[in-house]
């Protein structure tokens, strides 16, 4: 049991205090409920509506690649400050992998997804007409 | 040359199969003959060029290529000839050419396209058959082992529009591969044992083993082949396949039922003699099963009203003779018995096939008789074909089985000796039950011979929806006045079988009887570990090898003459007594084997509901294996299933999406939960150690 | 010393660029317009085949943590047949089913690459970036059919499940990471191999947790829930490559963790999946025989198959290592072949892929169901199709290296598992046909990718040496 001494202690710890922290503040807090109280905090506004809204899902998308392009600078910092060290492999290496997100960007410009309006996409479809929305949920157990 | 041999049913098998359906019948069944007859002749000149070399080199090998290498172990596709897979390629290619000849007019009322399948499946067979008996290893054995499975699976399967035909297909399938099963852990053994899977290295080495009296690794090894044997040769306790199987066109019975298939298990024991020799408890076991078999299946056999049936049960019981050979050590008595079984029973079930072409499909024994003046070619071969089986002094089924009977005594066996004389008793007087009541008597077939059903299917099922070829109507015949005998191709088979049925016996007549026993002393060497006909691998194997061939003594063979001649009286009479018996409650006094049916009720039900043997196997075996698959295992492990049950009943809920969903999340987390569970125990596993 | 030689990774780079090319050619492709894209996608794999045969036999390793040993080679040309049979039964199902080609074929190209780098990857940690890489084209491939919602739950049952699993594996890299300060293959194997670590928890657990990564991967019990249903919501030609090549990679990478580095701690990892592979065996064939579905049949017969394969990992011999090689290829070949059949069989509406689907499937698509029961008698270990060697070899490496239990479970469930492929066969070939959508006629290449198939299976059976040969000259320079 030599390796385990620590681990165990780490996390009698860990658990230990959660617990005790919970507990406590059961046994020790006044409780004095109102229906304001209970509500859900919206920065001092009372709240109103669902606060699940549907979002653009363009948004996401947007936000996606963002990120993904983000990552690459990311990765140029690091690579512009060691150049000299990593040489000519270096260079090649970070040239593949810009050369693979242009192929990515290229892709995305094409595909439309840097449009925002519909007016722009060649691939766009129009939407179904709005209808009663489908509530059929395929689950599998029903087949077998 | 060898390989020639099978490699012809293939080629035909492959024309058939890709364009039977298009060749008309005569292409067809002609191409599929004359591949058997010709692959026949190859073999008669193969076998006669082994004849020719001295007997303790008999043996040709053919390596076509080196099939599996792993390590120091190495198996090649090789196909070996010598003495003991002479005698079953000309089984099998002889027999089986009578038996193609014969189909092609049992069959001829099929559509082109079914009678293009039939003989492709029937060529692959014969392939898949004479790889078995050619492989020079237990993995090409094996290969051919499974592949007649197969093909009689499909064959047994091939009037699938009929309940009863695939069920039986099913039925000897899954039976099959419970045997297989054991066979393949016998292999797998064989090979952790031996580092081999060649049957001569394995002989070898296994001879230079000492015989074990305790149960060991050899033991173990061949019991399990020993369970795969029963499984093919339909043994206690996997025979229930066999009479089911009669759903089959009745060539199909007669090939690959009667002749050739069911002795595949036989064949193995024989091939793998020094095997079993060093494992006597297994022999043993072997000896007791086959007797137990054979007593069963005759028992069973005495009241059985189908045709067919009483022949397959006749088929379990003679197997079951052979396995009793076997037990005794006595390889070439069993393989004799092989031999000749394969005349009369084919014979017998090619008959059969053609009382039942001539009534249209009946099968019912009782609806049957007095048919001896209709159908003079298939009667009088028939008979002779029952004589030989009865164990008639003079014909084929007399000299070996007397051969069996008379080791199984010399070994001391007086009890097993018993069983196999009562079942010889109860053989002849099914055997004659079943001419007399089909072929003697009143005529009892004008009202049922309606049927336009040339197909074998027994009267109950025609109320099955026909196919389409089975509604095309029958040349009408004027009942009871005339009747078809077998037409000229099956008169061929008919006759030349009745033939061999009377002498293929004098292969072996013994020395009592003045004979030299010719089969035994040529198939000797192949149940000795010798290796002299190729060179001999290791050095230290050679002096084994040279010892061995050297021609062994016959000692001890006078001495047994009068025991052997009183023996054989023995049989002879009960021979004579079970037809004599047979004929006097089947054609004397008709009133007496009702009456014992009422008397006995319960024995009678007992054996016409064959010991009740499929429902006890239902109750015990499929069952509950079919709950524990589709109750237990699948709804506790299956949780979709779980969704499902619960979806349904969710359907009768209001809300039924928000129950979905909660349900959508539960799956995911049940998943998650057998991971994170299966984790739990790994690790907790590996603290706890 | 870090080699900065590019050689080792040159088989993926070609799939890679492959798959940017088809990625560009799918953007400049017109609405309409239709591309040779799949053709491209092969170029593509033929000239990383050619780049793995090239390199055999010269142990390239690249940047350290890449290697190209012919074990990996040989897994590569494993997953470039999985890649080239795939596209082959693709071209027709993915316009019926109105899937746009320059995603699909980019997104298992790249696919293919993650599976690749599993195979070839000699560091923890780039196992763990080619897992991922992998998985993440399977979960796309998995949930393409956007509109189907068996498609996109499966594909997000598979994401979540996934992710669970690789936090597992990760846990496990940076358990052995603590102990043996490294996530190199050969230093975890010298340090293990040095200080005789097999009692030490913390390895152990980290051996533990690799077990769950790499058993989710291969879809072993108890592990394997996601596989069913991530199998039957996929489309069954996608289903045919996550099943042959995902398991391929997979198995690639654990035999080459478990039976180099952590050989020395055999005696630890063997009885815990000797377990699981019998778990996996046992439960794959018997469940497997209550299915309707024949994508949830065959489903049930790869996590079967898995079993199998383990069965080999576990015994560990030299044919055992030869054994789980010529399985990949044996089993890789055959399943594709009877997913093909599936997937050309169905409609755009419906996958047809229940049993009654295949009711009197003789009769009218002979050739189909001629080719089909050669596929279902390989899967269940008849002779002398490639699967009756494969798992000769696997049952005989287990009783080699004295594991008799396994074998006979393992005889036990290949023989059960006839059932269920014989029920097919049966529906083929004993019944009548029911009215069914008909498929769309099945195209010359979809039936040539078949033929190939079936080619490889009966080549497999009948004359397997060479490919065994081969196999084994691929095990002995890693091991």
């Amino acid at each position: 049991m030599d390796g385990w001494g620590g681990i165990l202690l780490l996390a009698v710890i860990g658990v230990g205090f959660g617990i005790v922290s919970v507990v406590l503040s059961y046994f020790l807090g006044p409780r004095n409920p109102t229906p304001e109280k209970l509500a859900a905090y919206e920065c001092g506004m009372p709240p109103v509506g669902d606060a699940r809204e549907r979002q653009s899902v363009k948004f996401y998308l947007i936000a996606m690649i963002f990120l993904l392009f983000d990552i690459e600078v990311a990765f140029l910092y690091p690579w512009a400050l060691a150049m000299r060290q990593l040489s000519w492999p270096g260079l090649i290496q970070i040239t593949v992998f810009f050369s693979i997100l242009v192929v990515g960007y290229i892709y995305i410009w094409r595909k439309g997804v840097l449009d925002w309006g519909p007016e722009y996409d060649p691939d766009y479809k129009r939407p179904p007409k709005p209808g009663p929305a489908v509530v059929k949920r395929y689950r599998y157990g029903t087949r077998n | 040359m060898l390989a020639l041999i099978p490699l012809l049913p293939f080629a035909g098998f492959l024309v058939n199969a890709t364009m039977g359906r298009r060749l008309p019948k005569t292409v067809t069944g002609g191409l599929a003959s004359a591949v058997m007859v010709v692959s026949f002749l190859i073999a008669v000149t193969q076998v006669w060029a082994l004849a020719a070399m001295p007997p303790e080199s008999r043996q040709v090998n053919q390596v076509l290529f080196t099939w599996i290498t792993a390590g120091d172990f190495s198996l090649d596709l090789a196909f070996r000839l010598d003495a003991l897979s002479a005698v079953m390629i000309l089984v099998i290619t002889g027999i089986g050419s009578l038996i193609h000849i014969y189909s092609t007019a049992y069959m001829s009322h099929e559509t082109d396209a079914d009678f293009g399948r039939f003989f492709s499946y029937l060529n692959l067979f014969c392939f898949f058959m004479l790889m078995l008996v050619l492989g020079s290893n237990v993995l090409v054995m094996f290969v051919g082992w499974e592949g007649v499975g197969l093909c009689s699976y499909l064959l047994i399967g091939f009037y699938y529009e009929k309940q009863a035909a695939a069920d039986a297909a099913k039925k000897a399938f899954v039976v099959n591969r419970i045997g297989d099963f054991a066979f393949i852990l016998g292999a797998l053994l064989l090979v952790v044992t031996f580092n081999s899977l060649d049957f001569t290295t394995i002989a070898l080495a296994a001879k230079a083993m000492p015989v074990e009296v305790t149960f060991g690794t050899l033991s173990l090894i061949t019991l399990l082949l020993f369970v795969g044997a029963t499984g093919k040769s339909a043994q206690i306790p996997l025979y229930v396949w066999l009479p089911d199987a009669m759903e089959g066109p009745t060539p199909v019975s007669a090939l690959i039922h009667a002749a050739t298939m069911v002795t595949a298990g036989v064949y193995m024991i024989g091939r793998n003699a020094v095997l079993f020799e060093h494992a006597p408890i297994t022999l043993g076991i072997v000896a007791v099963v086959g007797a137990a078999t054979a007593l069963m299946a005759g028992t069973i056999g005495l009241v059985q009203n189908d045709i067919k049936r009483v022949l397959a049960y006749s088929t379990v019981s003679q197997l079951g003779y052979m396995f009793l050979a076997m037990g005794m050590g006595a390889f070439g008595a069993g393989i004799f018995h092989l031999m000749t079984h394969a005349f009369f029973k084919a014979c017998l079930f090619l008959g059969s096939g053609a009382v039942i072409h001539a009534l249209h499909g009946e099968q019912d024994i009782r609806k049957m008789g007095g048919l001896k003046k209709h159908i003079p070619v298939t009667y009088w071969t028939f008979v002779i074909a029952s004589v030989a089986i009865a164990g008639v002094p003079g014909l084929a089924g007399f000299f070996s089985k007397d051969e069996i009977l008379f080791e199984t005594f010399l070994h001391g066996h007086q009890i097993l000796w018993g069983v196999g004389v009562l079942t010889s008793l109860l053989t002849a007087t099914y055997m004659f039950r079943l001419v007399h009541l089909t072929f003697h008597g009143d005529e009892r077939f004008g009202a049922v011979a309606d049927g336009h059903d040339a197909h074998g299917h027994a009267p109950q099922h025609l109320s099955t929806p026909a196919p389409e070829h089975l509604s095309t109507p029958a040349p009408q015949h004027s009942h009871g006045v005339h009747l078809h005998d077998a037409p000229a191709p099956m008169a061929f088979a008919l006759i030349v079988l009745a033939i061999g049925s009377i002498l293929a016996g004098y292969v072996g007549v013994p020395h009592a009887l003045g004979g030299h026993n010719n089969l035994g002393a040529w198939l000797e060497p192949a149940f000795q570990a010798t290796n002299c006909g190729q060179p001999v691998a290791t050095g230290e194997l050679a002096g084994i090898a040279l010892e061995d061939c050297l021609p062994g003594e016959e000692a001890g063979v006078e001495d047994h003459a009068a025991l052997e001649l009183s023996l054989m009286a023995v049989s002879s009479l009960v021979a004579f007594a079970g037809i004599g018996l047979a004929s006097f409650l089947w054609l004397k006094r008709k009133d007496i084997p009702a009456q014992m049916a009422t008397q006995f009720a319960g024995v009678h039900k007992l054996l016409l509901n064959k010991y009740y043997v499929d429902e006890v196997y239902d109750a015990t075996i499929v069952q509950p294996i079919k709950v524990v698959s589709q109750e237990g295992l699948w709804r506790g492990f299956d949780v979709k299933i779980v969704d499902g049950a619960v979806n349904g009943a969710g359907y009768f809920v209001s809300g039924v999406s928000i129950v979905l969903r909660l349900l959508q999340n539960g799956s995911v987390k049940t998943y998650a939960a057998s991971i994170f569970a299966g984790a739990v125990v790994i690790l907790a596993f590996y603290l706890w150690r | 010393m870090i080699s900065s030689s590019f050689d080792a990774i040159i088989p993926m780079l070609c799939v890679a660029l492959a798959g940017l090319v088809v990625l560009l050619a799918e953007a400049f492709r017109g609405r309409d317009e239709k591309m040779p894209i799949g053709g491209l996608a092969i170029i593509g794999l033929v000239g990383a085949g050619a780049a793995s045969i090239l390199l055999w036999n010269r142990n390239a390793t690249s940047f350290g943590v890449v290697t190209a040993d012919n074990f990996s080679l040989f897994v590569n040309l494993v997953l470039i047949g999985v890649g080239i049979l795939t596209v082959m039964f693709s071209s027709q199902t993915i316009e019926r089913d109105g899937i746009p080609a320059g995603e699909y074929y980019a997104v298992m190209l790249f696919g293919i690459v993650g599976m690749m780098l599993m195979g070839q990857a000699t560091d923890l940690l780039v196992i763990f970036l080619a897992l991922e890489t992998m998985s993440l084209a399977v979960y796309v491939l998995t949930g393409i059919r956007r509109e189907q919602q068996q498609s996109t739950e499966a594909a997000f049952k598979y994401f979540l499940l996934g992710a669970f699993a690789s936090s597992f594996f990760l846990y496990g890299v940076a358990f052995l990471y603590g102990v043996t300060g490294s996530t190199s293959l050969d230093r975890i194997g010298t340090v293990i191999a040095a200080q005789s670590m097999s009692g030490n928890p913390m390895i152990l657990l980290g051996v533990g947790l690799l077990i769950v990564g790499f058993a989710f991967k291969v879809a072993a019990v108890p592990f394997h829930m996601w596989s069913p249903d991530a199998y039957e919501g996929a489309p069954a030609v996608v289903t045919g490559f996550m099943s042959t090549g995902v398991k391929a990679a997979a198995v690639a990478a654990f035999v080459r963790v478990f039976l180099s580095s952590l050989e020395p701690m055999i005696t630890d990892w063997a009885p815990v999946l000797w377990l699981i592979a019998a778990a996996t065996m046992v439960l794959g064939t018997v469940v497997g025989v209550a299915q309707t579905s024949l994508k949830r049949m065959l489903a049930y017969s790869s996590i079967a198959h898995g079993g199998y394969l383990l069965a080999g990992l576990v015994a560990g011999n030299d044919v055992g290592k030869a054994a789980i090689l010529f399985y990949l290829a044996a089993y890789a070949l055959t399943n594709l072949g009877a997913f093909g059949v599936i997937a050309l069989l169905g409609t755009r509406e419906r996958a047809n892929d229940d049993l009654r689907d295949y009711a009197g499937l003789f009769k009218s698509h002979p050739a189909l169901a001629v080719l089909m029961t050669f596929f279902l008698l390989s899967l269940g270990g008849f002779p002398p199709t490639a699967g009756f060697i494969a798992k000769w070899y696997v049952f005989s490496a287990a009783i080699g290296s004295g594991y008799y239990g396994l074998a006979i479970i393992g005889v036990l469930s290949s023989v059960v598992s006839v059932f269920f492929y014989l029920r097919i066969v049966v529906m083929m070939f004993m019944t009548d046909r029911d009215a069914r959508p008909v498929p769309a006629p099945i195209t010359t290449v979809a039936y040539a990718g078949l033929v190939l198939s079936l080619a490889g299976v009966l080549y497999l059976g009948v004359l397997p040496t060479a490919v065994i040969d081969f196999a084994q000259a691929s095990i002995s320079t890693i091991f």
